[in-house]
């Protein structure tokens, strides 16, 4: 096994952040590191966290993590936000929410930008779920950017999906995109000390009356750091849903499509590598692409050269 | 492969000024930079096991309350002792010149102090990242 | 001929002047910008007649000063008969140290003291706290309790002159030892003067000096309002700021709009609780900074004594004194350049000036080499000379109001006025000040005028003398502040022996006291007062509150 590949296992913490800048950058030094690594995933318990920006994603990630460390768990958080499309840049500034974090060695805390990628993941994030499971985090706590509309994919990756909602945001519960309200495990309804929560809970309820699951009712969880109340709930509630996959069929058909979503990731990234790499058919795609401008070619005609080049 | 500039923009220490800390974090943005910004009252040791877990290539450091000589040098020691000598030290605030000699000599490569332009902080980065 | 006629008249001649004097003259000599815009990006025409000002009628809008709406005065006779307070921010290293510096000051002709914490003492902890390290004394003084207070003020007649404290988050608790202090040298409540910074909402968009979160701050604040006009008449237990929010890069609109909401939320915050409001608003104080663009300032400051008589008004306040918008102004801070520091004499006097026209209360003027280190003697006697000089030399507090009628200076008032308006109303639609802090508002407003601004010089679209245009290549070399570095071991011997020789049994009664009424609804101050007294430190009293009220923080806004 490599020196890297030990010390992650090891749960070197210069190593894993070493680690993560690799696989973020897309460097092939990582993928030998990634094989070796693999064999040590599995463990962690995955949690999204998403919903709509002003809902206090942060600080209730920061109050899941307390709550986890009293148990005496390790606990991992990644999290994301935008990149810009203009610049390449990111301002990741939910670090802020959790400086009283910053120094417990049990805690692992890595900013990620979307770099490019859409439904507010980045598609490092596969990589990094891997390398912090080896690296020994019992719980994996993933905050994505937070725009409420393509969202959704956050269920590919974790394992329990928490909907983060607020009362009086404006939005009433309906006019929050379709597929955010589905996705939800678990509803939770934070800065619930502010007016109007028995307004959106009852919203969320009507709504759950349409659409549920027939074995399982979303629970829907009230949360206030300002009054310090519900994190328990939560992260009881977070178990039962964990019981509730491994009982059912439900746990492994959900790390079945994981793997699934991380393997079509990484043959995804090699292929379109390959396909706009200078040596390789970059020269190719850039022709046809002058092709399709002039009218001289179709795009699907154009993709049957490209793809019968690989696929021969 | 894509390579981005990561920078750390930290806050050592009590000071509430963060209006500068905040532009150039938003100037490095614009740059191109994936910049991680720690927020107010960070001690030496969140700041540095921050630069860790992010793997940062820069820590920048911003004080406007005077305490730059013993919180800015604390930062570069801690880095020293956890091995972390690729990452750029920059710093920035309200520091007399002759204050800057003895920040540079433990370790802290640039001082930008007021009227700075902030494109001679993304320029300077640029050119001095060590990885 | 009428007053509508005439302007009618006006706007014709203006048309015509516009086409044939003023387009011909342009061809010579073209104009340097193609658009003059001010600091608040309002648009500043070439010239401005009574056209401009037609809407304003002079006794309705403008009046007569010492009546509403007292656009040209608060006092009738302004500094006819007396001159603004001479108030000099200043603080640094240990008491004694300051103690000096306040004596200095004081005969060199400044008639008020304002006192600078340093930043362990702003937020609550004593100097030997963890926290303090590398801190003590850089940017004010250290005060860990009424020993240190008492030392701070040694030989200076607490009953014959105003303090200014410059003090937020732990505001209750250091007035308490002020006034403790006082009462120790015979001076009851009733004769103490001064002013608590005191006003929690603009740390949390901009200064950051906060402890507690919002809810439990304003308890504190209305507890101060509430003690103050019952027990210290002569105190000014707020000074609603504007000049942090100017210097975090804040507009003067924004500055105006911002501050004067936050006043009026202070307002209403203690109507709730059921004090009357003529109570309390007569011991209402503001804080404005005086920035570059000279006559936005001064509109700025007019627009703020009408719009705030206005509001008070409508409010229901009845008593004249209710409806006077009293304010502190200090130089801007962020305009100071650490290149050529001496020109920032003359910035300051231009900005000291605007104040002054104004019609501000109480001066502060920075001192030459403010963005290097904390001021020198000899640089913050030239400050104080600024103001004297303006006070005696210049003749402009000769007559009250003097730009009152100037037509660019009302069209801008008016302008100001308006846009003021246009923040209070978006505020409101964001479901007030508290609501529309949680959701970043203001400090997103800020943010993005502080990177505006810093664009366009870093563009020379703004030209900063000596940073981007006219600079010299010499590094500065004005004797920097040195202090004594003594003074953090002596402050720390003298906590210890404190604790040390105190009765700690009624220490520790009293914090419980503290405590349990925190946990209620009782005025905190006279618990704080009993805690102070018994010689409780500044950090033992404030670790009570943190623990009752819990510690605020903040979310990343650019």
């Amino acid at each position: 096994m490599t020196e890297l590949a030990t010390r992650v296992i090891a749960g070197d913490p210069r190593s894993i952040a070493r680690l993560i800048t690799l696989v973020e950058n897309d460097s092939p030094e990582a993928l030998e590191e990634m094989k070796q690594i693999h064999p040590h995933t599995g463990h962690a318990q995955i949690i999204g966290v998403t919903g709509v920006m002003g809902s206090g994603k942060s600080s209730l990630i920061f109050q899941l993590a307390l709550a986890y460390r009293i148990l005496g768990k390790k606990v991992g958080i990644i999290a994301i936000d935008p990149t810009s499309p203009f610049s390449g840049g990111a301002l990741l500034g939910d670090r802020i929410r959790m400086t009283d974090l910053a120094i417990d060695s049990g805690v692992f805390i890595r900013s990620m930008g979307t770099r490019g990628m859409m439904g507010g993941l980045t598609s490092a994030l596969y990589d990094v779920v891997e390398i912090l499971d080896a690296a020994g985090m019992n719980v994996i706590l993933i905050e994505t950017v937070g725009v409420g509309q393509d969202e959704v994919d956050i269920i590919k990756i974790a394992d329990t999906t928490l909907v983060v909602l607020v009362p009086g945001l404006g939005d009433s519960v309906q006019t929050i995109k379709a597929g955010l309200m589905e996705i939800a495990d678990i509803f939770v309804v934070n800065k619930a000390d502010k007016p109007g929560v028995e307004q959106t809970v009852a919203e969320i309820e009507s709504m759950l009356d349409l659409v549920s699951a027939p074995d399982r009712r979303t629970p829907i969880v009230t949360t206030s750091a300002k009054e310090k109340k519900g994190i328990q709930e939560l992260t009881s509630k977070i178990a039962e849903h964990q019981k509730y996959l491994k009982n059912s069929n439900a746990f492994e058909t959900r790390r079945r499509q994981r793997y699934e979503a991380e393997l079509i990731e990484i043959i995804r990234k090699r292929l379109m590598d390959f396909i706009f790499d200078e040596k390789k058919l970059k020269k190719t795609v850039d022709c046809c692409i002058d092709q399709i401008s002039k009218k001289e070619l179709d795009p699907y005609s154009a993709a049957d050269q490209i793809l019968g080049k690989i696929l021969k | 492969m894509i390579k981005k500039i990561r920078v750390l923009v930290a806050k050592p220490g009590l000071d509430g000024h963060d209006r500068g800390a905040k532009i150039v974090a938003r100037a490095l943005r614009d740059s191109g930079m994936e910049v991680v910004y720690t927020g107010l009252h960070q001690t030496a040791a969140q700041i540095v096991n921050t630069a860790m877990q992010e793997d940062v290539d820069v820590v920048g450091l911003s004080l406007l309350s005077g305490a730059h000589m013993t919180l800015f040098i604390d930062v570069a020691k801690l880095l020293k002792e956890k091995q972390m000598d690729d990452v750029l030290i920059v710093g920035g605030g309200i520091i007399p010149q002759e204050d800057v000699p003895a920040l540079k000599k433990a370790g802290i490569a640039a001082v930008f102090g007021p009227g700075t332009p902030v494109e001679d902080i993304v320029s300077y980065i640029k050119k001095n990242v060590k990885r | 001929m009428d007053e509508k006629e005439a302007v009618k008249q006006i706007k014709e001649k203006r048309s015509d002047w516009e086409k044939h004097v003023y387009s011909k003259a342009i061809k010579d000599s073209p104009e340097r910008k193609s658009k003059f815009k001010n600091l608040s990006d309002i648009e500043i025409k070439n010239l401005y007649t009574p056209e401009d000002t037609k809407a304003v009628d002079y006794l309705k809008d403008i009046g007569f000063p010492g009546e509403f709406p007292f656009l040209r005065s608060v006092h009738p006779n302004q500094y006819r008969g007396k001159l603004w307070t001479m108030r000099q921010f200043a603080g640094f290293g240990s008491a004694e140290e300051t103690n000096k510096r306040y004596h200095y000051l004081l005969s060199h002709g400044e008639t008020g003291l304002s006192v600078a914490f340093d930043y362990p003492t702003l937020y609550g902890y004593d100097t030997d706290h963890a926290l303090a390290r590398g801190e003590f004394g850089k940017c004010g003084v250290a005060i860990s309790s009424i020993v240190d207070m008492e030392l701070l003020f040694h030989d200076i007649p607490l009953d014959m002159i105003t303090t200014s404290m410059t003090i937020n988050g732990p505001a209750a608790i250091i007035w308490a030892m002020y006034i403790a202090n006082a009462e120790n040298q015979g001076i009851s409540k009733d004769r103490i003067g001064g002013t608590i910074q005191n006003d929690i909402l603009k740390e949390y968009i901009a200064q950051k000096s906060y402890i507690f979160p919002p809810e439990p701050s304003m308890r504190l604040i209305v507890d101060t309002f509430e003690y103050g006009f019952k027990n210290v008449p002569k105190w000014n237990t707020i000074s609603i700021s504007g000049y942090h929010i100017r210097e975090a890069g804040s507009t003067a609109v924004q500055e105006l709009a911002f501050t004067l909401g936050d006043g009026i939320e202070y307002v209403k915050a203690a109507m709730q609780r059921g004090l009357s409001i003529d109570d309390f608003a007569p011991r209402l104080s503001f804080f404005f900074n005086a920035h570059n663009d000279f006559f936005e300032e001064i509109a700025k400051y007019r627009a703020a004594r009408r719009i705030w008589a206005k509001e008070m008004k409508a409010l229901g306040a009845k008593k004249p004194r209710s409806l006077w918008m009293r304010f502190h102004t200090q130089t801007a801070g962020c305009s100071l350049t650490a290149q050529q520091p001496e020109i920032n004499i003359v910035r300051v006097t231009m900005q000291a000036l605007a104040a002054v026209f104004g019609g501000t209360q109480s001066l502060h003027t920075n001192s030459m080499d403010e963005a290097l280190a904390l001021p020198s003697e000899k640089a913050v006697r030239i400050a104080l000379r600024t103001q004297q000089i303006i006070a005696e030399e210049s003749g402009v507090t000769d007559t009250v109001d003097p730009l009152g009628g100037s037509y660019y200076v009302e069209w801008l008032t008016s302008k100001m006025e308006d846009e003021t308006y246009k923040y209070f109303d978006k505020v409101e639609r964001l479901g007030g000040v508290i609501p529309a802090i949680e959701k970043g508002f203001f400090q997103r407003e800020i943010a993005e005028s502080a990177y505006r601004y810093q664009k366009e010089t870093d563009a020379n679209q703004r030209i900063i003398v000596g940073v981007n245009r006219y600079k010299l290549d010499e590094q500065p070399s004005i004797p920097i502040l040195k202090m004594d570095e003594k003074g953090e071991e002596r402050q720390i011997k003298r906590l210890q022996k404190l604790r040390k020789d105190r009765d700690d049994a009624k220490v520790q009664g009293y914090l419980l006291h503290l405590r349990k009424a925190a946990e209620g609804t009782d005025n905190l101050m006279p618990f704080i007062l009993n805690c102070v007294h018994s010689y409780a430190t500044l950090g033992e009293t404030c670790d009570i509150l943190r623990e009752v009220f819990g510690e605020y923080k903040e979310q990343a806004i650019y």
